[in-house]
């Protein structure tokens, strides 16, 4: 669970540089944290985001529906499910600042939901995955404006 | 804590008698027996009051540094309160112990006091006698006379008593300042917060944590014998509603729901609270019975639907549902029938919370990229925003009715978090006397206790 949550900022810190450079990181979503040349241990956290391309998927404002863009990095992921059968993951809802904190964890939890029911959708047994909502209460990124609210409006496969 | 009116007939003992008697009167506008309570004062003018606060005049009490300690919550309560002007003490002619004896109208009216307090505090053991006398000084009338004993450790609550009854008979509505205040205590890094419940009197003292800040607690609630709270919980890694005695013990989970609960309330007869709980792609609302436990669904209208809160008969709960699209309030009768939309303003609509009156329901407004407080009637007209701004959410209400209290976030000014906080503020329901509440940590997610006693 600490290696999940390690990677996790580690994935969020790369997104953060790659904005820098004026990226449309947040509609691609690319969780590239990888360096190459290191050797990344199968069915971990750093394996799926280098495999399915991206560990997460990003909604609209005040939606939890899965966006046409998005469905690939799912389809992707499911993938990777079914290469690492013994992976378990739970699905990570978050929602951006502009909403209040309980409407935010219902709606955190019902895009941890929709993404969820995408995986199983394309495969993946419903018992591999967990979901839990943080609402707007564990932001991924930290600052206050378009880019950073685009990057919360996300569920995030993290690898048990 | 055990009022001794012997010495003085018409005190507290009488002040409880009508204290309940106006209880059935509260739900809309001033209790018919406040008006003819400040009807026979000179002092109190309660329209007037809002723009114009009372001056009234605290010396020390008599009777050593507890006598000087009282005094000064005194005055500060009923100063936040926005009501009064307390006057400066420079100013005092008479000295405090020859006013706790036989006051000088003459020295108060000059110096510009309405309304006058005196007091003497008598040590014996462990126990401590205060008795205390409120005047009204154009007419040189005593307006009350009460004396409390109690452990001398509980001395803060006896100012919170007198602050009571002062706001009591010279406003002619009842007082707030015998009340604690649960919250959530944040710090550190807004990707990694802990939070931890907390509880502190309402000027923010005898403040103490409830839990550790091993798991994230969230959106405290008071039973309505304050004594029990309802709250939000990650410590069994699944957020859960559980139950926490202020008595002691450990958090219990309430319910056995198979998904997330959150947003619990009690009833207003505590034997229930109602909940949100998510399954599937909707939230819906349930009554939870705390004698059996079983589990009722109140709603299933499709969407999410959250923050049920009841009115202050129970007769009827209010809650925030994106069933018609975008978040909006909803009334429906405690049994879950009848839902009807109450809020048409701009925007969106969340954390309804009726007030201890049931004559407004306060919420949170998102607009145009800004937040706000505001109130509207039951049925959903009058509604007018108290206050807007950034991130500013959860009002919970005094327990008269006059004051609330919310949470508001400042936004982060760089990628990194920083400037990012969020703080406590009160303000009165008249929409004046906006004031941020001092907490040791940052703080969301307060709410407000019943009177203690």
């Amino acid at each position: 669970m600490k290696t999940t949550k390690l990677l996790g900022a580690v994935a969020a810190l790369a997104l953060l540089a790659a904005c820098g450079s004026k990226t449309e990181t947040a509609a691609t979503g690319a969780g590239t944290a990888t360096t190459a040349g290191s050797t990344i241990r199968p069915g971990s956290q750093e394996d799926l985001i280098s495999k399915a391309g991206s560990d997460r998927v990003f909604f609209d404002f005040d939606s939890s529906s899965v966006r046409a863009d998005q469905r690939p990095v799912l389809q992707g992921q499911a993938g990777w499910f079914a290469a690492n059968p013994a992976v378990t993951a739970q699905v990570e809802g978050h929602a951006d600042e502009r909403g209040t904190r309980e409407y935010n964890l219902a709606l955190g939890q019902r895009r941890a939901n929709a993404s969820r029911d995408v995986l199983v959708a394309n495969g993946v047994a419903g018992s591999r995955l967990s979901t839990i909502s943080y609402g707007k209460d564990r932001p991924i990124a930290l600052g206050s404006d378009e880019e950073a609210w685009a990057q919360n409006r996300v569920a995030v496969t993290a690898v048990r | 804590m055990t009022p001794d009116d012997k010495a003085m007939p018409g005190g507290l003992a009488a002040l409880v008698s009508r204290r309940a008697a106006l209880f059935g009167g509260m739900a809309f506008g001033l209790p018919l027996l406040g008006r003819q309570a400040w009807a026979q004062s000179s002092v109190v003018d309660i329209t007037r009051a809002r723009t114009d606060p009372v001056p009234i005049a605290v010396p020390d009490f008599a009777g050593g540094s507890m006598g000087a300690n009282i005094a000064r919550v005194v005055i500060n309560n009923l100063k936040n309160s926005g009501l009064f002007r307390p006057v400066d003490r420079a100013a005092f002619i008479q000295t405090a112990e020859a006013a706790a004896a036989v006051p000088r109208f003459q020295d108060w009216r000059v110096i510009g006091a309405q309304a006058l307090v005196t007091g003497r505090v008598d040590a014996g053991g462990d126990k401590v006698r205060v008795e205390f006398r409120l005047w009204d000084v154009l007419p040189e009338q005593q307006i009350q006379g009460t004396a409390f004993t109690a452990p001398a450790a509980n001395w803060r609550r006896i100012a919170h008593l007198i602050s009571d009854v002062i706001y009591e008979r010279l406003l002619g509505e009842k007082g707030y300042f015998d009340t604690r205040v649960v919250y959530i205590a944040e710090s550190g890094p807004r990707d990694r917060r802990t939070r931890r419940l907390a509880i502190m009197d309402q000027d923010g003292e005898n403040h103490r944590f409830l839990t550790d800040g091993s798991s994230a607690a969230l959106t405290p609630r008071f039973h309505p014998n304050a004594q029990q709270i309802a709250f939000m919980s990650y410590a069994r890694g699944e957020p859960k509603v559980y139950l926490f005695n202020l008595d002691g013990g450990r958090p219990e989970p309430l319910g056995n729901f198979p998904g997330m609960t959150l947003s619990p309330r009690f009833s207003p007869d505590g034997r229930s609270v109602v909940l949100s709980a998510t399954r599937g792609n909707d939230a819906n609302i349930y009554l939870v019975d705390l004698g059996s436990r079983r589990e009722r669904q109140l709603t299933s209208g499709g969407g999410l639907d959250v923050s049920p809160c009841f009115s202050p008969d129970g007769s009827q709960i209010v809650f925030n549902s994106d069933r018609g699209g975008d978040q909006q309030l909803y009334v429906m009768g405690a049994d879950g029938g009848g839902a009807r939309r109450i809020s048409f303003g701009r925007g969106r609509y969340a954390t309804p919370v009726w007030s201890p009156r049931g004559d407004l329901i306060a919420f949170t407004r998102i607009a145009g990229g800004q937040f706000g407080i505001g109130v509207m009637r039951p049925d959903g007209s009058g509604e007018r925003i108290l206050t807007e701004g950034w991130g500013m959410e959860g009002p919970t209400f005094a327990p008269n009715g006059r004051v609330m209290m919310y949470f508001r976030e400042s936004p982060a000014r760089d990628r990194s978090g920083g400037g990012y906080s969020s703080r406590l503020s009160s303000i009165d329901v008249a929409g004046f006397n906006e004031r941020q509440i001092v907490t040791p940590t940052d703080a969301s997610d307060p709410a407000w206790s019943p009177l203690l006693s």
